[in-house]
């Protein structure tokens, strides 16, 4: 065939593929999706199906035998399974807004940036040889298909260059065109449901061709097949071979979960969770017959064709040695479209992991790239997706051309499988283990994605010549123990088997291990619980809302303007506020609208950026912020309570302390109470002992001496009065103690009060023969004070110095000195003086101390401290001064200008 | 027999009278109220106005009888009732406190030094009187 009229076909198979999807969005749009219907979306599972499919089966078919079948069966019996983990995982990604496997490993893990970047670059890395084999497949069945080789390795000659230019252009409408916050594609998924039945209509062709036309059917082809070759030998899987088995069909039910664009397909793209159901057993169903015809036409290749032709093109091979080029021709298309579809729908998922994960975190973080980029992020946005999509392919005819071109497609389509493997741990234990962490989900992901580059991905370097084959033989730096295709020693595996069993142990281990370990972040918790009860939150996931915090209204309708346009944002933001009976008119948006735009963002450039963008216009509250309040709370409480008891225990010290101070106190009053009464009981006793004895005298001896009894008569008069002097004294004392005393003002001469004290003293001085003498100095004029009360103190005064001045040789003298302010009189006698130790004590009631020894004198009785009281009332003060045998000057002094 | 026993009595009867007696108080009016009526006794009147006067008399005379106040300077009536009944030679005297502090705990420790009796001021003459002749009908019983 013409290769020009191979191209154009081709060309035109894609607009045809342009066209079912743009009329499935249009019906979408219209409200009459197609997308949501069971069927489509069973059969868009089938992008599975690739040229590894096509053509790849009845490859290692003959070569190999059944064991082609493992990438079949794995999914096929792990179905059940995915009823529970992929439901899960459906709703998570629902409720998340999650667009990508890595965007779901990185939100699981505390919506980590950086696991995100490694899931994003393992899937790359790992997606890239298989995308290569698509290439490759193409372009060998174009060579096929034109009888052409490929002219030469120049580039401008390269066919499968010039085909991956218009695929990548192909793929760039399908999965580049517009920013949907959802990332789905209702067109590209109607055009691969398309491309799966083409592609199964095609298969079945040669099949049936091949079976019915050049044979007779199934029992033909065996019976031909077993001259030429030991059907035996196909059809048993070899002894060594069962744990390669094992291997494949284990690493192809992961894929089917995994592989990025199964992921796409399965989960991104699930409109329907009841899909689902129906899927479970269609896909199986389609899997089962599109391998119905594989043997036959791998053995009608090996009787018809021999070792002529790889049998990888049989498919092809066969119609054109009949001549059939109609048939080959459709089956070259099929071929195309197990190809196209393949890479439509990886390059659109790994672009979008691409530019969530490693371009939009590190530009929104820029602080100027609102600024620079202005008001349509969304279209920087898009810009990027299309130019990751030319990387992408760029990367993969690279690859294509200098490495896989060497291998089979089984081969290099396992490696891929062995690569998206590495997220079972991760992803699974995502969703069912609340304990994983993000350390542990990068160590199992860097470890797994380690290993598996060692083992799988170096010694095909090596083969293509970029490496020494040292290093397979003898291992790096000639350690033979980390040889890349035989890890400690361990042989007996395919090298696939080998990668996987190695790369998936340390993956788990490390994973595990490092959740273990560490101790995730409340972040991290709060994910794992809503990933893994996410049946339990997603009804009320919009309450259990991880924002708290506020934002303007105007702010959020902005951020979202950017990347959604005017319109698209206005109307998404209504109908959540119309669903969810919330009020956009307010200033602050409700957490649950700043939490909704936040899911929009995140499906629209990936969680994390998401959420940088958010909290750069809301202030956001930590999630277990409740929670974290709570405690800072109790704490607080804690604290204070702790802080009002330790002051309430310091004042009850206090307390305890005065009251201690106060009952010592109180003591010595009662004890001084004590003393008090019992001295004043002594002191009235005495003079009642005398008045009575001599009272019961004088009345029992009538005849007594006259002067004896006059005597005695006296003398009960005079103890009578001393009686009565006493207990006026105590009463008196009473009251200036208690207050009650007042003073009773008046104006007077000082001379006078003198006078008048001297007069009544006059009989007591001549009895003893004493003379008293009295000066006057200072100013002349009269001073208010009380009058009776200082007479009081100057006869008690004088009286006490006539009593301790010796008889005929006393005197006594009185002086006074009168200014403005004060006024100050002494009373001096030379007397027998007082001893130091009672110059205090005698100003005192009785006696201080308990102290016999420490007695006041005898009868000075309670007049000292009367006198005492009284110039204290008059706000002055008394002193004495004296010295044993010298005499003793008794100083008042009182203030004048107050009265 | 009957002369010897009437001289008997007679000398018992004249032991009422004539005794030996020191009366200690600071307070001179008491003394003087107390002197009156023993001296109205015919006993024979020794006074001091303090402990230490008393230890001096007690010494010179040993007398029968002591009242004793205990409320004076330098030396208390208790000290002088040890001082007494220390000495062999007069712990033979009856001593009577005589005080104006009554509360059982003084009345007993004066019996306690081994005082005969406690009385309280201010005090009945006819009372202590009675006293007074009671301990010395002990000592005349006594001596005969």
């Amino acid at each position: 065939m013409n290769s020009f009229w191979l191209i154009f076909w081709s060309v035109s198979y894609l607009l045809v593929l342009f066209f079912v999807a743009n009329w499935a969005e249009q019906r979408s749009a219209k409200g009459r999706s197609l997308v949501s219907n069971s069927y489509v979306y069973a059969l868009s599972l089938a992008v599975y199906c690739t040229a590894w499919t096509f053509y790849g089966s009845v490859g290692r078919a003959a070569e190999s035998g059944v064991d082609f079948i493992a990438v079949f069966i794995g999914p096929t019996i792990t179905m059940p399974l995915w009823w529970v983990i992929f439901r899960k995982i459906i709703r998570i990604c629902q409720v998340q807004r999650i667009t990508n496997i890595a965007d779901f490993v990185s939100a699981r893990y505390g919506k980590s940036q950086a696991l995100g970047v490694i899931a994003t670059i393992l899937c790359v890395v790992g997606t890239i040889p298989y995308i290569s084999i698509q290439l490759k497949a193409i372009s060998s069945g174009f060579s096929i298909l034109t009888t052409a080789n490929d002219a030469g390795n120049s580039l401008w000659l390269d066919k499968a260059f010039y085909i991956s230019i218009v695929l990548t252009i192909f793929t760039i409408l399908f999965g580049a065109r517009k920013l949907d916050a959802n990332e789905r594609h209702e067109g590209m998924v109607a055009a691969i449901a398309f491309e799966s039945l083409f592609k199964l209509f095609a298969f079945l062709a040669v099949g049936v061709f091949v079976t019915f036309i050049v044979f007779d059917g199934f029992d033909d082809i065996f019976q031909q097949a077993s001259k030429v070759i030991d059907l035996h030998q196909i059809f048993t899987i070899k002894e060594q071979k069962t744990s390669d088995w094992f291997w494949y069909c284990f690493l192809a039910s992961l894929a089917i979960m995994f592989l990025p664009r199964q992921f796409q397909v399965t989960v991104v793209e699930n409109v329907n969770e009841n899909h689902l159901r129906k899927a479970l057993w269609i896909f199986p169903l389609y899997l089962l017959v599109i391998n119905i015809f594989v043997v036959p036409i791998a053995l009608g290749g090996k009787i018809l064709l021999g070792t002529a032709v790889k049998a990888d093109q049989f498919v092809l091979s066969i119609p054109l040695h009949f001549n059939e080029k109609a048939l080959a021709f459709v089956a070259y298309l099929g071929g195309f479209a197990a190809s196209t579809s393949m890479i439509i729908v990886e390059c659109t998922a790994l672009t979008v992991m691409l530019t969530n994960n490693l371009v939009m975190p590190w530009l929104v973080s820029r602080t100027d790239f609102q600024r620079r980029f202005g008001g349509d992020m969304g279209q920087v946005v898009i810009t990027l997706r299309r130019l990751f999509i030319v990387l992408l392919m760029a990367g993969s005819y690279l690859y294509y051309k200098n490495v896989s071109d060497k291998y089979s497609l089984v081969s290099v389509g396992m490696v891929s499988f062995a690569a998206v493997a590495q997220f079972a741990p991760v992803v699974l234990g995502g969703i069912f283990w609340k304990r994983g962490s993000l350390v542990g989900a990068v160590g199992g992901l860097l470890v797994g994605g380690g290993v598996w580059f060692y083992t799988l991905i170096i010694p095909s370097m090596v083969s293509a010549g970029y490496m020494s084959p040292d290093m397979l033989s003898k291992g790096p730096w000639g350690m033979d123990l980390l040889r890349p295709e035989s890890l400690l020693g361990v042989t007996g595996l395919d090298n696939i088997s080998h990668g996987t069993f190695w790369s998936l142990l340390l993956n788990l281990l490390f994973y595990v291990g490092g959740s273990l370990l560490s101790q995730p972040t409340a972040l991290e918790h709060n994910q794992a619980v809503l990933f893994v009860d996410v049946f339990k939150y997603s009804k009320t996931y919009e309450s259990a809302v991880a924002w708290k915090g506020k934002a303007l209204v105007t702010d959020i309708k902005s951020l979202l303007t950017i990347f959604f346009g005017k319109s698209h944002t206005e109307e998404t933001l209504q109908l959540y506020a119309k669903q969810n009976k919330l009020d956009l008119n307010t200033r602050y948006a409700d957490s649950q609208v700043v939490n909704y735009a936040e899911k929009m963002l995140g499906g629209a450039i990936g969680a994390a950026s998401a959420r940088i963008l958010v909290s750069s216009v809301a202030k956001e509250e930590q999630i277990s912020v409740e929670e974290v309040i709570d405690i800072l709370k109790t704490s607080q409480e804690l604290k204070t309570l702790n802080e009002e008891l330790t002051r309430k225990s310091e004042e009850l010290e206090q307390l305890t302390q005065q009251l201690k101070q106060a009952n010592e106190l109180l003591q010595i009053a009662d004890i001084q109470k004590d003393d008090f009464l019992s001295t004043v009981t002594h002191e009235i006793r005495t003079p009642l002992t005398s008045i009575r004895a001599l009272s019961e005298i004088v009345h029992d001896n009538p005849d007594m001496e006259e002067d004896q009894r006059s005597h005695f008569v006296n003398t009960i008069t005079k103890e009578s009065e001393r009686l009565t002097r006493l207990i006026n004294q105590v009463l008196a004392l009473e009251r200036f103690e208690t207050g009650k005393q007042e003073l009773d003002i008046d104006e007077f001469l000082m001379e006078d009060i003198i006078e008048e004290s001297l007069e009544a003293l006059d009989q007591l001085a001549k009895e003893k023969n004493i003379k008293i003498e009295v000066t006057y100095e200072g100013i002349y004029g009269p001073i208010r004070a009380d009058r009776d009360r200082l007479i009081q103190v100057i006869i008690n005064l004088v009286s006490n110095a006539i009593k301790f001045c010796p008889a005929d040789t006393g005197k006594i003298q009185i002086n006074t000195l009168q200014t403005e302010a004060s006024l100050s009189f002494s009373i001096s006698d030379n007397g027998q003086g007082i001893d130091n130790k009672y110059q205090e004590l005698i100003f005192e009631k009785f006696y201080q101390t308990r102290d016999q020894s420490v007695r006041k004198p005898k009868g000075s009785g309670l007049g000292l401290a009367i006198c005492k009281k009284i110039i204290e009332l008059h706000q002055g003060t008394i002193q004495v001064e004296s010295e044993l045998g010298k005499g003793s000057v008794f100083t008042c002094e009182i203030p004048l200008d107050k009265n | 027999m009957y002369l010897r026993a009437k001289s008997h009595w007679i000398k018992t009867k004249n032991k009422m009278t004539g005794m030996k007696i020191l009366i200690v108080d600071d307070e001179p009016n008491i003394l003087m109220s107390l002197e009156f009526l023993m001296k109205k006794e015919g006993h024979k009147v020794f006074i001091a106005r303090d402990g230490a006067e008393a230890f001096d008399i007690i010494e010179a005379n040993i007398p029968d009888i002591v009242l004793l106040d205990i409320m004076m300077p330098k030396v208390d009536g208790y000290q002088v009732c040890e001082f007494i009944k220390k000495h062999d030679s007069y712990k033979h005297a009856k001593v009577v406190f005589m005080s104006a502090k009554s509360k059982e705990a003084d009345m007993a420790k004066g019996l306690e030094l081994g005082a005969s009796l406690y009385v309280p001021k201010p005090f009945s003459t006819r009372d202590l009187m009675a006293k007074v002749n009671g301990l010395i009908r002990d000592i005349s019983g006594a001596a005969a």
